[in-house]
């Protein structure tokens, strides 16, 4: 049985995480039904609704085949790759390497090319099909950080939980507010996120090669304030390059 | 098919984006598993060896990107 640590850092990875996720299909199912109409981003939101229930029913049940330290190690190492990549950009961005992710930007590009496609005769399929394939994409990344982060404990319903509150939040914010979310701090939520599911994927990956972590579960919270240690280090060397002139001197 | 292959790009992009970030943390996952399984190192070390190597290869990806 998974300790409340275990439980409580599921669901809040799977939460964080899917809340990133929520708001991009957001971004795009929103501009599709205020430039083209509501009808086809119900439409294409429903269908990839659908579609991904009917993958979850279909493949769901083959994860309980799998014995479990197998599918620690399958899932520990797709973690590793998801997870240090998010991480990356994420250090990237507050290093003010790469741009931020703007949703009101993300928003204003998607009406432009709807709203080129206007007077096209199937401007209601080709809007729906924007809004299907934001959601079963965005949807896809949801339900791999459900199994990846609650598989490897047999939590995956809690995992499920937290994505589920994640869809509910931003659906009563996205509906109340009517526009791009775009004061969601998404760049810090991604950079937290991507510290959750890489320390996620080296505890996994760890326990699927036999390791006996010391202190169990509570190992997960270490190997998360190492990698969080060595994230703000290389966010603070990359944000302030070293001072080329005293370099010189020391040289 | 543009669809279906749009939705593979993006499942491939999900976890490869800097090419040599995913190739070195397989081989250093492939390293781990062999020293542990087959040479006999103590799952344990193990463990903290993928830790360690982890944040170097992380460490190196921010570095090339940075650079870039």
């Amino acid at each position: 049985m998974a300790d409340l640590t275990t439980i409580v850092t599921t669901i809040s990875a799977s939460f964080l995480a899917s809340t990133v996720e929520v708001v991009e299909a957001f971004t795009i199912v929103l501009a599709v039904g205020i430039t083209q109409s509501w009808r086809p981003a119900f439409i294409g939101t429903g269908a990839a609704l659908l579609l991904l229930a009917v993958l979850i029913l279909i493949f769901g049940p083959l994860l309980t085949l799998i014995p479990l330290e197998l599918l620690q190690f399958v899932v520990g190492v797709l973690l590793i790759l998801f997870g240090m990549r998010w991480l990356r950009k994420a250090i990237l961005r507050a290093a003010g390497v790469l741009a931020l992710r703007d949703e009101a930007k993300a928003f204003d590009r998607e009406r432009e090319t709807l709203a080129k496609q206007a007077a096209d005769s199937r401007a209601d399929l080709i809007a729906g099909l924007a809004a299907f394939k934001a959601v079963l994409l965005e949807g896809v990344e949801v339900v791999f950080i459900v199994v990846a982060v609650g598989a490897g404990r047999g939590l995956t319903l809690y995992a499920a939980l937290g994505a589920f509150a994640a869809f509910l939040l931003v659906m009563a914010i996205g509906l109340a507010v009517h526009r791009p979310l775009s004061r969601v701090p998404e760049n810090g939520l991604k950079f937290v996120v991507g510290l959750m599911l890489t320390s996620f994927g080296i505890f996994w990956t760890g326990e699927g090669l036999g390791a006996d972590w010391p202190g169990a579960d509570f190992s997960l919270i270490a190997i998360f304030v190492v990698v969080s240690a060595v994230a703000w280090v290389l966010t603070t060397r990359y944000r302030n390059p070293p001072n080329t002139a005293e370099l010189g001197v020391a040289k | 098919m543009k669809l279906l292959l749009g939705v593979f790009e993006e499942i491939y992009g999900l976890f490869v984006d800097d090419g040599a970030l995913a190739v070195l943390s397989l081989l250093l996952v492939a390293a781990v598993a062999i020293a542990v399984k087959l040479v006999g190192l103590p799952a344990q070390w193990g463990g903290f060896g993928l830790a360690a190597g982890c944040l170097v290869i992380l460490a190196l990806s921010v570095h090339r990107g940075a650079k870039r």
